[in-house]
């Protein structure tokens, strides 16, 4: 379950704790755990307990509480949307329809094609540069005007066809595809 | 703005900010800048970490993280003859609404916390060391992996730093997206690899911290501002703000203003002056309200704010408190219950679920904000609101309880009218922002 | 001490003590609910808010330290209206379905809710809704809406437990408790949470629905299965068992009881209860009265003894019958001239008999398990075979006290476990022995003679020591240990590390009436035969009492054999059971239907009084056995009250005492790896390690249908390591012939590297490895 290139990179997070305390490193690996698959199955949250020596359950507290780990899968680009206050004041909500309306979907949803997931976020820490988005959890863009979401949504959407992107949705079977 | 123009502009006070073009964020530009010059001298002249802490309490630097804690009086709780290892934690989960200045710290100017840190280490003979950084900002994190890597290559971390018997070893632990963690003891708790729920103190981290180990927890802008001191002297930084209030302090300046940014002023600037460096207000409208500390403080009307100076008393004198130092500005087109119905959502969103008041009365708060905003509220709610407000505030275990209600109460005693009209007329006055 | 004043009471108290703590020992109730006094502070659930002077806000009393001067008020308009404010929190999201709720008339939040609730809510909006779970086949989590998030579960599976099987996922709001996905909660000491629970989100399952809490009376009993005697309260609607609950005793079993002491109570209601005594003529099993039945045993039991003398009379007792009928068993034997009489039923190995200094017993009383600081735990499934002896020393470990463990396979016992020896069977003396030298050395002291030559290992050594510092030191034998081949050298090598460290030599002993089946007399005592020997040497007649030939004795084919050749096999039982081995079936009461009393493995002797008539035709033991002593006119066998046997027995607690000793005078001999003998069929030699199961363990137990569902009721594999599953050829999962003194089963193999290599590790006690020979000994292995 967890490849070569995933374990190297926990076992690298790894070193940054005492022997003991292997559990510190399992946000990281859950994190890119889910940058390999897509989202947090539980095979896979299995499988990062063992690898860390956690009870599962501990391993699905930590997935579940932090909002950027995915539960269930998701589109190709993960796009969340930040709509509190200070976003909200400059644009964000605005920008967030536009992109329902580019895309055909509602927050939570995911585009036909497998293409986009739309999440609403909360405060990211970029409020100056609203409106803010992230992608795929990795990518922080900022004011986002219409032009530029256009232009963004483009880009993804072309990565997407070039099968870039998170293991995504699989529009027939509603499973994820490599 | 007496800076050039590749320089980033902080504003014409700035001092941690100073010089920063976005790309001298390396070790040999900050060391261009007399970036390492104190730790290097620390450790030449075995300064005693008590010298330190002393300056430390001087320099009159408060935490900049929210609570205001004086810097100096936390690094002196540490136990001092402790066998083991000791932590530093740097609290970079700037996730509170209106607070974005730790985020250009890190990525501009990383090497400051770096330093502020391994100082900071010194004085509270500390070995280990974490940044904790907020889920959201990914390539910052990555970009503090390089600036820790730097650093461990140039001999400023690791073991016996610089040739000395001082050891610290410094990690960066990247978040993934709580603003509860931001909380001290719930960043103890996700640095362990475990739902940030926040423990309930005693006992304090200076005692039982991460790993149960002695640990001092301090802001990005407070390590960075503890590097500056500990190079020119805590003098020379009070003097930069006012008694009580020492140095400069970083405002982040978000919502209804022409030019939305960071800027580094003075403790005791008038809020006029930030108002006008962030370009004054969007399109000229004028100045309804204004949150100037994040938005777990109290909202403030616009005529109060601007016969306010920014530093910690003065707004406390005004009804609120400077926070984290996120000024979110609302100009008069904006409707007061539907802000609120948005921050009472984040608080809903992000209450960790641990302790009852908070985790039942988030929900409750916003459903009945929900209710009036959408036309079917009843007076008597404002009252409910109000107690049920009460009954959160200094009942929980951490302070996102309190952060939760005191914008409720503060709208409602600042813009009662808003919310009867809301009531009487069964709808909102104005188009949806939120 | 501190002084502190509580609601104008002053006391002293000492530091570190919590504001609740110190009310609760004023005597003073302070309204909470996630407060736990067996578990870690959470302070979440906020009840307990209480006003303290000079504290700027109200504070939890659970989590608040005294100090000095502190002045508290747990009833100040401050501190009601804080927990009043919390009340309200507490149930705008509750159902308030008090009426269809199981925990109705022993809810926690119920009665809280009279005294602090309001009669309205002012929460108008809609409830949370929260989904159910399924936790297994014990535990029902039908109703998590009701979940107040307390985390007591949480709390006890890690801590207690000592697995984290509860979290809770999400956050806010959404926040809910859970099992990780799809996993039942299989802890041997699950059912705790349900009395954690303080409202109806955990509930028993087998329980559920059948009985409200004020129906039920609540009746005092000990539980007849491990040794530890848990206190029970049993509760009973009219003749019939509806549950068992823990009664709290700090001596023994705290505020807890396994999950085996809980859940059993579904046998004494259940379909294989024998209602009637049976007769077997003609091949033939036919109901008959009572006295068709004694007749039949008095005539049969004197004829084999004119005919054959009376030697050729056997006894077997199960260690689980109470004080009284082990007692009565024995005098009936001796009464009749055969002093064939045993209750080790699982041990085979008796050489240590002629040297024993007395009966084995725990060498201390049970709370002083929880005061050590240095423990070597021999041979024993501990988690398995004693659960709260397991929680005592999770609970030391976790405070620094330093548990060892020698053993043949390396069982996970959600202990610290500081250092290990994981050795085949074979091999155990000698690692043992390997221990001894070690602490000799450690010690400065000569090594016995006998073990001249023995190098120990690094594990040996750092088990020997450890036993340098730490004053409070025990080594304890466990069933495993007892039950070994090389048993009265086991025990003579730990006598011998006990009198080198300094520490107190114990057996966890088997079963609840272990120590009082031997003080009643139920073993040797002038030259007669033990159970092995019995069986060795087939008697023509048997009583047997409670036990099982299939599952409760050392080697379940010789007994079958022995009981069905007999001329005579009277079982007293409450279960259907030997149908094809004896010849009379007569049913005898379970614990909840007769007087009695067990005597732990502390040497405590706790009586029990029956809580429900005696299903059916069914007697309690001791009256049938009375009765059959008088029919056969010996003498003794007229007492008139359980009470009345007792006294034989117990002519004084303290001469009792004087009978437990775990000395013996056995001569140290060198170890001599016994070879691994194949003889028992074609395919590849290997030793036999042999649990007993959790749930297989008794006759009451093996019966409980809840447990049966359980993960520990799983059908055993064959487990053994994967160099001796590549050895035979057969995959993980595969199938595996096992040959076993004539006996054969095929068995599905499994993988397991906590097996030493050459170890099979084959669980006793089940349908599936009754044919084997027995517990231990060499087997063959081919693929299947």
């Amino acid at each position: 379950m967890l490849s070569a290139d995933l374990t190297r990179k926990i076992d690298r997070e790894l070193t940054k704790y005492p022997p003991d305390q292997k559990q510190s490193a399992v946000m990281a690996a859950l994190g890119y755990a889910q940058d390999e698959h897509g989202w947090l199955s539980t095979d896979l949250m299995d499988a990062v307990a063992r690898y860390l020596d956690m009870p599962p359950v501990a391993v699905y507290e930590v997935a579940s509480f932090y909002t950027m780990y995915n539960m269930r899968p998701q589109g190709r680009f993960k796009v969340t949307i930040c709509t509190n206050l200070p976003c909200a004041l400059s644009g964000a909500n605005a920008a967030a329809n536009h992109l329902k309306e580019k895309l055909g979907v509602d927050f939570n949803e995911t585009t036909a094609d497998g293409k986009f997931t739309l999440k609403e976020g909360e405060c990211m820490g970029a409020c100056g540069d609203a409106p803010v988005l992230l992608v795929n959890d990795r990518r922080m863009c900022g004011h986002m005007s219409h032009a530029k979401l256009d232009e963004l949504v483009g880009e993804l959407s072309a990565a997407a066809d070039r099968g870039e992107g998170r293991p995504g949705f699989d529009p027939e079977h509603g499973i994820h595809v490599k | 703005m007496n800076a050039p123009s590749e320089f980033l502009d902080y504003g014409p006070d700035a001092v941690l900010m100073a010089g920063l073009t976005g790309s001298n964020w390396r070790l040999k530009d900050y060391e261009a800048r007399g970036g390492y010059e104190a730790l290097r001298r620390i450790l030449a002249e075995k300064t005693p970490p008590e010298d330190i802490i002393a300056e430390m309490k001087k320099s009159a630097l408060r935490g900049r993280g929210g609570a205001g804690f004086p810097t100096g009086l936390k690094w002196s709780f540490m136990p001092k003859n402790y066998v083991g290892d000791k932590y530093v934690v740097c609290n970079s989960d700037e996730g509170e609404p209106g607070t974005f200045k730790d985020r250009d710290i890190l990525r501009y100017n990383p090497h400051a916390v770096i330093e502020g840190m391994a100082i900071g280490a010194y004085a509270m003979r500390a070995n280990r060391g974490y940044n904790y950084i907020h889920g959201e900002i990914w390539d910052t994190y990555l970009r503090c992996e390089e600036a820790v890597e730097e650093a461990y290559a140039a001999g400023l971390l690791g073991a016996n730093i610089l040739g000395s018997d001082f050891s610290f070893h410094l990690y960066n632990h990247h978040g993934f997206g709580a603003y509860i963690c931001g909380e001290e003891t719930a960043l103890l708790e996700s640095i362990e690899g475990k739902k940030g729920q926040p423990r309930f103190k005693p006992p304090f981290p200076a005692s039982f911290g991460v790993y149960g180990k002695p640990t001092t927890i301090n802001n990005t802008e407070t390590f960075a501002a503890a590097a500056w001191i500990a190079r020119h002297g805590g003098e020379a930084f009070l003097n930069l703000g006012r008694p009580n209030n020492g140095g400069t302090k970083i405002f982040s300046v978000s919502g209804d203003v022409a030019r939305p940014g960071n800027f580094e002023v003075k403790l005791g600037t008038p809020f006029a002056t930030l108002l006008e460096m962030a370009g004054g207000m969007r399109d000229g409208r004028p100045l309804k309200a204004c949150i100037p500390g994040g938005s777990s403080m109290p909202v403030l009307p616009g005529e109060i704010m601007l016969q306010t100076d920014m530093d910690y008393d003065s707004i406390a004198k005004a009804g609120s408190m400077l926070g984290s130092g996120a000024v979110i500005v609302m100009n008069d087109t904006r409707c007061m219950v539907r802000s609120l119905l948005r921050l009472s959502y984040f608080y809903f969103e992000e209450s960790c679920g641990q302790c009852t008041p908070c985790r039942e009365g988030t929900g409750w708060l916003w459903r009945m904000v929900h209710r009036i905003e959408h036309g079917e509220g009843r007076m008597e709610d404002l009252d409910v609101l109000n107690s049920v407000s009460d009954n959160i505030i200094g009942r929980t275990i951490c302070a996102l309880g309190d952060a939760a209600a005191m914008p409720v109460k503060s709208f409602i005693k600042h813009f009662r009218d808003e919310f009867a009209y809301h009531i009487e007329h069964k709808r909102c006055l104005v188009d949806p922002y939120v | 001490m501190l002084n502190i004043e509580i609601d104008g009471k002053a006391t002293q108290v000492a530091p570190g003590t919590s504001v609740i703590e110190a009310a609760i020992a004023l005597d003073i109730y302070i309204p909470h609910f996630c407060y736990h006094k067996k578990l870690s502070i959470a302070a979440n659930c906020r009840m307990c808010l209480v006003e303290v002077e000079k504290a700027p806000k109200p504070l939890p009393a659970c989590a608040t330290p005294v100090t000095e001067g502190m002045k508290v008020h747990t009833a100040s308009p401050l501190a009601v209206g804080a927990q009043k404010g919390v009340m309200e929190f507490l149930l705008i999201n509750h159902p308030l379905d008090c009426p269809i709720c199981d925990q109705g008339g022993e809810c926690q939040l119920q009665d809280l809710a009279v005294g602090y609730g309001a009669s309205a809510s002012r929460y108008l909006e809609a409830k949370r809704v929260v989904f159910h779970k399924d936790l297994g086949p014990l535990i029902s989590a039908e109703e998590m809406t009701r979940c107040i998030q307390c985390t007591r579960c949480i709390r006890f599976s890690q801590e207690i437990g000592g697995y984290m099987e509860f979290g809770m996922i999400n956050r806010g709001e959404h926040a809910e408790i859970v099992s990780f996905v799809g996993k039942t909660i299989d802890s041997e000491l699950s059912g705790n949470t349900i009395d954690l629970c303080p409202v109806g989100a955990l509930t028993s399952k087998p329980f559920r629905f059948t009985a409200r809490t004020w129906e039920l009376s609540r009746r005092k009993s000990v539980s007849p299965h491990d040794s530890l005697g848990s206190n029970l309260v049993v509760q009973v609607k009219g003749d019939r068992v509806m549950r068992v609950l823990p009664l709290e005793n700090e001596a023994i079993n705290e505020c807890w009881i396994s999950d085996k002491d809980r859940f059993s109570y579904d046998a004494l209601n259940g379909p294989e209860r024998l209602r009637t005594p049976r007769i077997r003529q003609g091949g033939q099993w036919q109901d008959v009265d009572w006295p068709t039945a004694l007749d039949f045993v008095v005539q049969g039991l004197s004829d084999i003894v004119a005919r054959h003398g009376a030697p050729a009379l056997g006894a077997l007792v199960s260690p689980h019958a109470t004080l009284e009928e082990a007692a009565l068993a024995a005098r009936l034997v001796r009464g009749l001239g055969s002093d064939n009489i045993d209750s080790r039923l699982r041990q085979s190995d008796f050489r240590g008999d002629a040297h024993a200094a007395g009966i084995p017993w725990l060498g201390m009383p049970v709370a002083e398990v929880s005061t050590l600081e240095r423990v070597l735990v021999v041979g024993s499934f501990l988690r398995k075979d004693h659960p709260l002896v397991a929680q005592r020393l999770r609970q030391v470990a976790r405070k620094g006290t330093v548990v060892s463990m020698l053993h043949s396979v390396d069982d996970d016992w959600l202990i610290k476990v500081a250092h290990k020896s994981i050795v085949a069977p074979s091999a155990l003396v000698s690692s043992l022995a390997g221990v001894v030298v070690a602490a000799a050395a450690a010690r400065g002291v000569a090594a016995p003679a006998a073990f001249a030559g023995i190098a120990p290992t690094v594990a040996e050594k750092a088990i020997a020591e450890a036993f340098t510092e730490g004053k409070r030191a025990a080594i304890f034998l466990g069933n495993y240990a007892v039950q070994h081949a090389d048993f009265a050298q086991l025990h003579a090598a730990a006598q011998a590390l006990a009198q080198i460290t300094g520490a107190t030599l114990g057996f966890l002993t088997e079963a609840a009436n272990s120590v009082g089946a031997q003080l009643a007399g139920a073993v040797p005592q002038a030259g007669g035969m033990n159970a092995a020997a019995m069986l060795a040497e087939p008697r023509k007649a048997y009583l047997v009492l409670h036990a099982e030939a299939d599952y409760d004795f050392a080697r379940p084919q010789a007994a079958r054999a022995a009981f069905r050749n007999a001329e005579l096999t009277v079982v007293l039982t409450p279960f259907a059971q030997g149908l094809d081995d004896a010849d009379v079936l007569l049913p005898v009461s379970p614990f909840t239907e007769t007087a009695g009393s067990f005597v732990n493995c502390e040497g405590r002797l706790q009586d029990f009084h029956g809580v429900v008539k005696p299903a059916g035709d069914t007697r309690p033991g001791w009256k049938v056995l009375r009765v059959l002593g008088t029919l056969l006119k010996l003498p003794g066998f007229d007492a008139e009250a359980a009470t009345d046997v007792r006294a034989l027995v117990t002519s004084g607690a303290a001469d009792l005492m004087a009978k437990l000793d775990n000395g013996t005078r056995l001569a140290l001999s060198a170890p001599v790896a016994a070879p691994v003998d194949a003889g028992q069929g074609p395919g590849t030699p290997a030793e036999r390690v042999a649990d007993v199961p959790i749930y297989f363990a008794d006759p009451l137990v093996r019966r409980s249908r809840p447990l049966a569902l359980t993960v520990d009721s799983r059908p055993p594999t064959a487990r053994m390591h994967a160099s001796l599953l590549a050895t035979l050829g057969v995959k993980d999962g595969g199938e595996v012939r096992v040959r076993q003194g004539g006996g054969e089963a095929v068995l599905t193999a499994t993988a397991d590297a906590a097996v030493p290599p050459g170890v099979l590790r084959l669980a006793a006690a089940h349908p599936s490895t009754s044919h084997l020979d027995g517990l231990s000994g060499p087997v063959t292995l081919e693929r299947a």
